[in-house]
């Protein structure tokens, strides 16, 4: 093996696209074995890096599953999962699932909206809350639940929802 | 790895916990996680290590337990003892727990936090699919086979030819548990018997009903079950590959399943040359990245091919031409959960539980206004009133029972005064609703029916995938009128017309969940046409629930 002096090394990691982000879309792509089936998960590894879908990301991933651009589009637009707006700082998804819905999850819903003047499925002018309504996430037994940050919060209030929402705009952790 | 080194491995794991003279069992599902349960492990783990208990005791993540609204949850099970269940723990609680069970200290305070293990919610349940549920951790290999997993794969590929396996499915009358009731052997024997050089095996996981997560809890809790259910159907159809379709929102299921499989590999029990015979079977994880529609099955196969999760029209079925154009077996995780258990025990045991049409047991995720939420399995044929009093301790508040809700944006309400009929895919249908994939949830009289109807065709005209007029635009207008009738500005046409649309978009869609999208109306107009009326004529909501902006 060629010795490689420092310098060769930092180009080596420079990612052709100029965005060293691109690499954890490179590391599923090679682990799929450039299959087009793999297309979800790819999609999914472009939006961990970045936040969201960038145009450029799903052009770059068209390119190399050696799919069209539309195809990607379709998929990218098709499932919940995937933005391709950036999304806010901070993250508060409300369940509305059946049990939720019945445990009043919408007054909590209205509750944040009004709070911080945000639409549900939307984020707020600052960038900083992103608030989602979503369909079941299966903690039935704590409804109505919330979910800040990855954390969730069972047997939650319109009161209490917010003041955790306040909190973990605020740096903290919501707990 | 062969059959002996099966055993040895079981026996091993047993001999490892013989050593400990008492383990606590610590509930790791997702509920119970969001309940801290976390903590509360760190903090027995700290308490033991205090009182220098640690080579004695054990501390064991597990399963889901079941009574999720109580958790976190530990069950301390003590050599000569009987187990004691304690709910609600905190973490602060770890050291007296620690004192009173080993130490021999008596602390008051812990017992009003005991669950006793003798109340209907425990004793009127039969675990075949979730025996392991809360008794093992899920992350590891060995506890499963010690307590006798892969010996049914095992005897299997020893004793059984592949007809031989889906003849003994077919004997033990086991039914999809997607749903829809498909005999289960039947379909594995279509699949055998389709021509194809390649074979699929495909589980579904993608546990779409608002208010139903007996999969997640089933992949989360007990891994290894659902795999080698597939690889049994895998050697009984003649596949060599198997995907689990993962809902999108259960990520701690995919990382528990992916560890499993890992596991399963390195040991020779997926993989080439499985239990050193010729048969060979791989396990693939596919995430679901959310979308309803993707719980149908030409939907989902289509997403397992990384494309847009529309259906198709059927025929041809998956058995003939599934992915990629090859026959596919596709059933629920559930029922792929029941399937080691049949192959072990035998389909007439099996076969001995259930009702006339319907056999052996069913998960049901217990929620709403109801005293115990939480996930129960039931041997099928029990009633309502035993599901919601006995088990679910009735409603919370002593207010009255309203309806029951099954099946989700495809099922129905089934009212009081069918409390008392047994629960079957039949019964349930002559009902007006379905079996579905088993969400029960409790409305009390303070829930509004046209209300609740309202909120699952919300869900449907959310999750409509487009692709077929009627579901597209019925689902849409359906809303808009239940919209109209909540809040006051419907008038005397609105019900017929309303039942009209039901029937052209339940006769005209092209998949699922088009066809069974006016369910939830259909059955509430069946039984609660009084208050549609009410709100309508009076503009009254009887539950309370709706407001009327509109002036009369």
């Amino acid at each position: 093996m060629p010795e490689t002096s420092p310098k060769t090394k930092g180009a080596e990691k420079e990612h052709p696209m100029g965005d060293p982000r691109y690499k954890g879309i490179d590391r599923v792509l090679k682990r799929q074995q450039y299959q087009q089936d793999a297309l979800i998960e790819v999609l999914t590894a472009a939006q961990e890096a970045f936040g969201y879908l960038t145009e450029e990301s799903m052009i770059y991933i068209a390119r190399q599953l050696k799919l069209p651009f539309s195809w990607i589009y379709g998929v990218a637009t098709f499932y919940h999962f995937f933005s391709l707006k950036p999304q806010g700082e901070h993250s508060c998804i409300v369940c509305l699932g059946t049990a939720c819905y019945v445990g009043k999850a919408a007054d909590i819903i209205a509750s944040v909206e009004e709070a911080y003047k945000v639409k549900a499925g939307s984020t707020t002018d600052d960038g900083k809350l992103t608030l989602i309504a979503t369909r079941c996430l299966g903690c039935c037994g704590l409804a109505p639940v919330v979910v800040l940050d990855q954390v969730v919060h069972g047997k939650e209030t319109p009161q209490g929802a917010v003041a955790k929402v306040r909190e973990v705009v605020a740096g903290g952790n919501g707990a | 790895m062969n059959r002996e080194e099966l055993q040895a491995m079981a026996q091993a794991e047993l001999d490892q916990q013989q050593k400990f003279r008492c383990r606590i069992l610590v509930c790791m599902s997702t509920p119970c996680i969001s309940s801290g349960a976390t903590a509360v492990q760190e903090a027995l783990v700290e308490a033991l290590k205090a009182g220098q208990l640690e080579a004695e005791v054990e501390t064991v993540a597990t399963g889901c337990l079941g009574p999720c609204s109580r958790g976190p949850l530990i069950t301390i099970k003590a050599e000569g003892k009987a187990d004691v269940i304690y709910e609600n723990v905190s973490s602060d609680m770890a050291k007296g727990l620690v004192d009173k069970h080993f130490k021999a200290v008596s602390v008051p305070a812990l017992d009003k936090n005991i669950l006793p293990s003798d109340i209907p919610f425990f004793t009127k349940q039969m675990q075949i699919v979730l025996a392991d549920s809360g008794a093992i951790d899920p992350e590891k290999l060995e506890p499963y086979v010690a307590r006798g997993g892969y010996t049914a794969l095992a005897h299997a590929l020893r004793e059984m030819s592949p007809e031989e396996v889906c003849q003994e499915i077919t004997k033990s009358g086991l039914r999809g548990r997607g749903g829809a009731g498909f005999p289960s052997g039947l379909k594995w024997d279509m699949v055998r018997k389709a021509a194809g050089e390649k074979k699929y095996v495909v589980a579904n996981g993608d546990e779409g009903d608002p208010g139903a997560y007996m999969d997640r809890t089933l992949m989360e809790s007990d891994p290894h079950r659902v795999l080698e259910g597939m690889a049994i159907a895998g050697y009984a159809v003649g596949a060599e590959q198997g995907y689990i379709y993962v809902r999108g929102e259960y990520p701690l299921a995919g990382k528990r399943l992916e560890k499993a499989i890992r596991q399963a590999e390195r040991k020779g029990l997926l993989g080439n040359r499985i239990l050193e015979s010729p048969f060979n079977f791989r396990i693939d994880i596919r995430m679901g990245a959310g979308a309803f529609v993707c719980g149908e099955e030409t939907a989902l196969m289509q997403s397992v091919m990384g494309r847009r999760g529309q259906p198709m029209p059927r025929p041809p079925y998956p058995a003939h031409k599934g992915l990629w154009q090859s026959p596919t077996l596709l059933n629920n995780v559930e029922t792929f959960g029941n399937i080691a258990a049949i192959i072990t025990k035998g389909a007439a045991w099996y076969a001995s539980f259930g009702t006339e049409t319907t056999k052996g047991s069913k998960i049901f995720a217990l929620a709403g206004k109801v005293n115990n939420t939480g996930l129960i399995e039931v041997p099928i044929g029990i009633t309502l009133r035993e599901i919601v009093y006995d088990i679910g301790g009735g409603i919370p508040g002593g207010k009255a029972f309203k309806a029951a809700q099954t099946g989700g944006p495809s099922g129905g309400c089934i009212p009081a005064q069918f409390m008392d009929v047994p629960i079957d895919y039949e019964s349930l249908g002559k009902l007006g609703s379905i079996m579905g994939s088993g969400g029960l949830i409790v409305m009390d009289e303070t829930s509004c029916i046209p209300d609740v109807a309202k909120f699952f065709m919300e869900f449907c005209t959310d999750e409509s995938c487009g692709k077929c007029g009627p579901c597209r635009g019925g689902t849409v207008q359906m809303l808009r009128m239940l919209e109209k009738i909540t809040d006051g500005t419907a008038d005397k046409d609105t019900i017929p017309r309303l039942e009209e649309l039901c029937l052209m978009v339940k006769e005209a869609s092209l998949c699922g969940l088009g066809q069974t999208c006016p369910n939830p109306i259909y059955s509430t107009l069946r039984y609660f046409r009084d208050e549609y009326e009410a709100h309508i004529m009076d503009h009254h909501c009887p539950a309370g629930v709706c407001t009327f902006s509109k002036k009369l």
